[in-house]
């Protein structure tokens, strides 16, 4: 008799992960019906748009103009072969509020303030101040988890708006300060090729999908996880990648459907 | 109601998101489709519009007057069926001419409008009937070849 051990575990492991997923989601419907409480007491949100919003900001703004003087280096070195180089400003602007704004940011969010937001809740619940909540009849996905979801889905179009900003400095600085492409053409060949809905709009909506998905993951696997040192461990460390995996596959998907030449 | 440090921090937060945003879609984006506010649709038939694309500019002078919304083959006639969207401010006389151009030696194709001189102006649903198809690269280089091939035969 041959031992199925391995296939009982992927079995296990499968179900496992389908069981997590309908928790989640019913978790998600929870965190919106409990929303009106976190919206009306507007300063628990705040306090999380500055704690998840705020501090993440120089990580933010610092990590966007490195990206943006890359681009600007790079695409020269590419768009110059061409004899191109003063579609710079376009292919900075392009992969910056396209893909690399929202996606970056949304990596950078998840790892700065999505991993915070799991600890937090999670060693909220190990050392049972959830439960007293509860005890003292105070909802504790009102009262903890709607406000932090709410203040990561605000915070971060925002922060993917400053990035691409700081990108496009970026671009700017080495392509028309140390360069020296011509400045009128870096500008009128960016403002000629970027649309407002088709690339400004949809790389908000890009980014707001993005706060749902980091958000949802984190308080989903701080509220989730075992109430001990080792599970909120476990848990920060899932709520990191899984939240990385989620933005990067949720992009595949909305890129196809945003940026897919109409037939 | 009492004021925290940390409101100044999230209006600061947020006022410069906005301010972003703002940026991103008045100085990047030049609101490139928003200042068209009224407009006129025209259709025009080409016989091949080559590299034509839905969103392309319709030009006139060089300046951009319009945008390709759509195009479309007709079964009927094998042609393209191409529609534009005008804006409003600028009417083009009935005799004005279509023709696909390039811009640059590898740029995107759009559609140069030159006005004729016919008193009656087009009107939202017109057709302009004279239009001119894209230039082939392709076409032009086999034509080239086999008229040099015809001479050289010729002189032998």
């Amino acid at each position: 008799m041959p031992d199925f051990a391995f296939l009982r575990r992927l079995g296990g492991n499968t179900v496992d992960r389908l069981w997590r997923l309908g928790v989640a989601s019913r978790f998600f419907v929870a965190i919106l019906l409990n929303s009106g409480t976190a919206l009306r007491r507007y300063p628990l949100t705040f306090r999380e748009i500055w704690f998840s919003g705020v501090l993440s900001l120089v990580i933010i703004l610092v990590s966007g103009l490195f990206v943006g003087l890359v681009l600007g280096m790079q695409g020269y070195e590419i768009l110059t072969r061409y004899g191109s180089d003063t579609a710079l400003g376009v292919m900075v602007a392009l992969s910056l509020l396209r893909e690399l704004g929202p996606v970056i940011a949304g990596l950078l969010f998840a790892s700065r303030a999505g991993s915070a937001i799991a600890a937090e809740i999670g060693l909220m619940k190990a050392t049972e101040q959830l439960k007293a909540m509860d005890m003292m009849a105070v909802d504790p996905v009102a009262r903890v988890v709607a406000p932090r979801f709410w203040g990561g889905v605000i915070s971060m179009p925002f922060l993917a708006a400053l990035f691409s900003c700081m990108g496009i400095f970026g671009g700017w600085l080495i392509g028309v300060v140390m360069i020296g492409v011509d400045e009128g053409v870096f500008w009128s060949q960016m403002q000629a090729a970027v649309d407002f809905r088709h690339d400004v709009l949809n790389g908000v909506i890009k980014s707001v999908v993005f706060g749902v998905a980091v958000s949802l993951i984190a308080v989903f696997e701080g509220y989730d996880s075992e109430p001990t040192a080792e599970g909120v461990s476990r848990a920060i460390t899932r709520a990191v990648v899984t939240s990385a995996l989620a933005i990067l596959a949720l992009d595949f998907v909305l890129t196809s459907f945003m940026f897919r030449e109409s037939p | 109601m009492k004021r925290t440090t940390l409101d100044l921090w999230v209006g600061l937060f947020v006022t410069a998101g906005i301010a972003a945003l703002l940026f991103l879609s008045l100085k990047v984006g030049g609101f490139s489709s928003a200042h068209m506010k009224e407009t006129y649709s025209l259709s025009a038939r080409f016989d091949n519009i080559g590299g034509l694309k839905v969103r392309g500019p319709v030009k006139s002078a060089g300046v951009v007057v319009g945008r390709v919304t759509d195009i479309r083959f007709d079964p009927e006639t094998y042609e393209a069926l191409v529609e534009m969207r005008i804006d409003a401010r600028y009417r083009f006389p009935g005799d004005t001419f279509a023709s696909i151009y390039t811009s640059g030696l590898l740029g995107d194709q759009y559609i140069g409008l030159e006005p004729g001189g016919d008193g009656k102006k087009l009107v939202t649903g017109d057709v302009i009937v004279k239009t001119q198809s894209a230039v082939v690269l392709e076409k032009l280089v086999s034509q080239f070849l086999f008229d040099r091939a015809a001479k050289g035969q010729d002189s032998k």
